[in-house]
């Protein structure tokens, strides 16, 4: 199933099974969505339900605050994550705050969703990753889609929450095809490990996971096995299962293409330096993006990001210096 | 009619003016710390508003306490509230700025300039979806209009076609900075008087802002559109505790003392025989006796136990229906 079908085949169960789900955002009912994830249910809910906004993204996540408030369950999509800039104040000072500032008598049981991340040159403002900007966030929950399954039921649990969820998706992988499966219990908490092994454990999520995957195949020819985990949730971040991975491995690597300065890979590296430092083999290492705007030039945007062959390089040469 | 609106409308302003004067000198003891605006000098505006709309989502900035008065909030969490003690309405975690009661259907309480008019539209949809027809009221300050937020919300409330009594509060100041300085309206209905009906009413005479509030709730019953009501007004005070409002002239402040809307109510009921002074009297050591135990019962509650520190940032339900 498309990364995209499955985002949608989410969002057509909860509307389906709760007349108080609506979805709103710029392009999203009768255009059917930029990224066609909305595609189908303007035809099938209605414009009542399926909300076409102007160009407005503090007032598009300012509304659904106000719905959430007085009891709908709004989905609201934002363009891209770089557009949802626009909506800091409303994400941050009120979504992220009301429930506490008024002692836990307003809830707010929303989802903001929106794509993040490098696709193929649309340059500086339409490719950044910033889920740290939202991560650093008490107040508010952010999870991550890698995949289908954590796409559907990321989003489906997003949706069930009674409080306010970012919802992150890469704008990479909707066209993507994953094997998906319904699955009886899903905890979006919970990291999941995606791949055992043994000397390395490999914390990723987002697109970034894949190219880690990728990577990782490499590694092994190598002799190195790595231990590849999806974390699913970025707030909070599963640090038992991070924890256990590393306990056994004995060695940390952080994949994101966010830049590394203040990223969650600084976050994970210095908790398992707190936590764990007695078993570690290794300093911890991150494999990011440059600190650069993201450039439109080709060349330059994969120098930006980590890839595939660069993580397996980094990863290589951090191994062979560290005993690996 | 009139007497009895007048009965009204002297208890509850008196009642707010007392409990804010008392406030002040609470605060100048320590008792209340932080930031505390006043609504001395706009009674008029807050209780004519909140007592001509009548039933309706009520949303509001952070001057809000004789609004919050004026809607059923009682005293006595007002003011423990602001001492910061764990009795006041929202736990002592939001202070003056952050009362909410959803209950009273008072949604705040909202301390970032603008940012709840987008709050009220969109609970003003959400109403709409589920044929509640009963509106929504939310004030805001001349300030405010300069900001984006403002404008989005106005263009929203009109695609919506969402039944929304915008109710801007003038008091000529934003802070320190009179409105001609930078706004490009003194008037501000002139900004949106293409969009929705909308007019300018005394807000000194409680009388005037009732009857403006009562014709444009008719008009969003009927209609189910947006209103504009402009209420031209003047706080007596600085803007908040920490502004002794010296940029303003003497003159211009005496000026406005002259048509305190507490002291012309009274002496317009008293000639016209809505109250007698017996009845003035009477109300007046009433709320002295009011706000003697609002005090008391504040300086008697407990402090938020530390325990309250962690709670109340994610209400952690699921609802589980959905999807299924």
């Amino acid at each position: 199933m498309l990364y995209r079908e499955a985002l949608n085949l989410a969002l057509d169960h909860a509307m389906e099974s709760d007349p108080s789900v609506v979805i709103l955002g710029e392009d999203v009912g009768f255009y059917g969505g930029n990224y066609k994830v909305t595609d189908g249910l303007y035809a099938k809910y209605g414009e009542s339900r399926v909300i076409d906004t102007p160009i407005a993204e503090n007032s598009i996540v300012g509304t659904a605050i106000g719905m959430a408030m007085v009891g709908l369950r709004p989905v609201a999509e934002i363009m891209t994550a770089n557009f949802a800039m626009l909506a800091m104040d409303q994400i941050v000072n009120n979504m992220a705050k009301l429930r506490y500032m008024s002692g836990g008598k307003i809830s707010l049981p929303m989802v903001v969703r929106m794509p993040q991340g490098v696709a193929k040159q649309l340059a500086a403002q339409h490719s950044q990753s910033l889920e740290h900007m939202f991560a650093s966030v008490p107040g508010i929950y952010v999870f991550c889609a890698s995949d289908s399954i954590t796409a559907y039921h990321g989003l489906l649990s997003a949706i069930r929450f009674d409080d306010p969820v970012i919802f992150l998706e890469h704008v990479a992988l909707y066209a993507w095809d994953f094997p998906f499966e319904y699955l009886k219990n899903f905890d979006p908490f919970s990291a999941r490990i995606v791949k055992e092994g043994k000397d390395v454990t490999v914390v990723s999520y987002l697109k970034s996971l894949h190219d880690t995957l990728k990577a990782c195949e490499q590694l092994e020819k190598e002799g190195i096995s790595c231990e590849v985990i999806d974390l699913v949730s970025l707030r909070p971040i599963d640090f038992e299962t991070i924890y256990n991975s590393v306990k056994k491995t004995k060695r940390l690597v952080v994949v994101h293409e966010a830049p590394k300065s203040l990223g969650l890979g600084a976050e994970i590296s210095a908790r398992i330096s707190e936590e764990l430092f007695y078993y570690l083999d290794a300093p911890p290492l991150r494999v990011c993006g440059e600190e650069v705007p993201i450039p439109y030039n080709r060349n330059l945007e994969l120098m930006s990001i980590p890839t595939p062959e660069k993580i397996y390089r980094a990863i290589l040469d951090w191994g062979k210096q560290n005993g690996l | 009619m009139s007497q009895t609106l007048a009965e009204k409308f002297y208890f509850l302003m008196k009642l707010g003016r007392e409990l804010e004067l008392r406030a002040k000198e609470e605060y100048l003891k320590g008792n209340i710390s932080g930031f505390l605006h006043l609504d001395i000098g706009q009674e008029a505006v807050s209780v004519g508003a909140v007592v001509g709309f009548g039933k309706g989502d009520l949303f509001c900035p952070y001057r809000e306490h004789v609004l919050a008065l004026a809607r059923g909030m009682d005293p006595k969490l007002i003011i423990a509230e602001l001492f910061g003690k764990y009795t006041g309405v929202s736990k002592g975690k939001g202070g003056s700025m952050h009362l909410y009661e959803p209950k009273l259907d008072f949604y705040g309480g909202n301390a970032i300039v603008g940012a709840h008019l987008s709050h009220a539209v969109g609970a003003a949809y959400a109403r709409k979806l589920r044929n509640e027809k009963a509106g929504v009221l939310v004030t805001f300050g001349d300030g405010a209009t300069n900001a984006g937020s403002f404008f989005e919300a106005v263009n929203l409330a009109v695609v919506w076609k969402v039944p929304v009594l915008f109710l801007c509060i003038n008091n000529y100041y934003a802070i320190g900075t009179r409105i001609d300085r930078v706004s490009a309206f003194k008037d501000t209905y002139l900004k949106v008087k293409d969009y929705m009906p909308a007019v300018q009413v005394d807000g000194m005479d409680v009388f005037a802002v009732y009857e403006a509030v009562i014709e444009a709730k008719k008009y969003l019953e009927e209609y189910g559109k947006p209103y504009y009501i402009e209420a031209i007004t003047y706080r007596f005070e600085g803007h908040s505790m920490a502004d002794k409002g010296d940029y303003r002239s003497p003159r211009e402040l005496e000026m406005f003392k002259k048509k305190d809307p507490i002291e012309n109510l009274k002496k317009v009921a008293l000639e016209k025989g809505w109250l007698t002074q017996e009845q003035v009297n009477l109300m007046d050591s009433k709320i002295a006796q009011i706000v003697e135990e609002s005090v008391e019962f504040a300086l008697s509650s407990p402090e938020p136990p530390p325990e309250e520190l962690y709670r109340d940032i994610y209400c952690g339900s699921v609802c589980e229906d959905i999807g299924v």
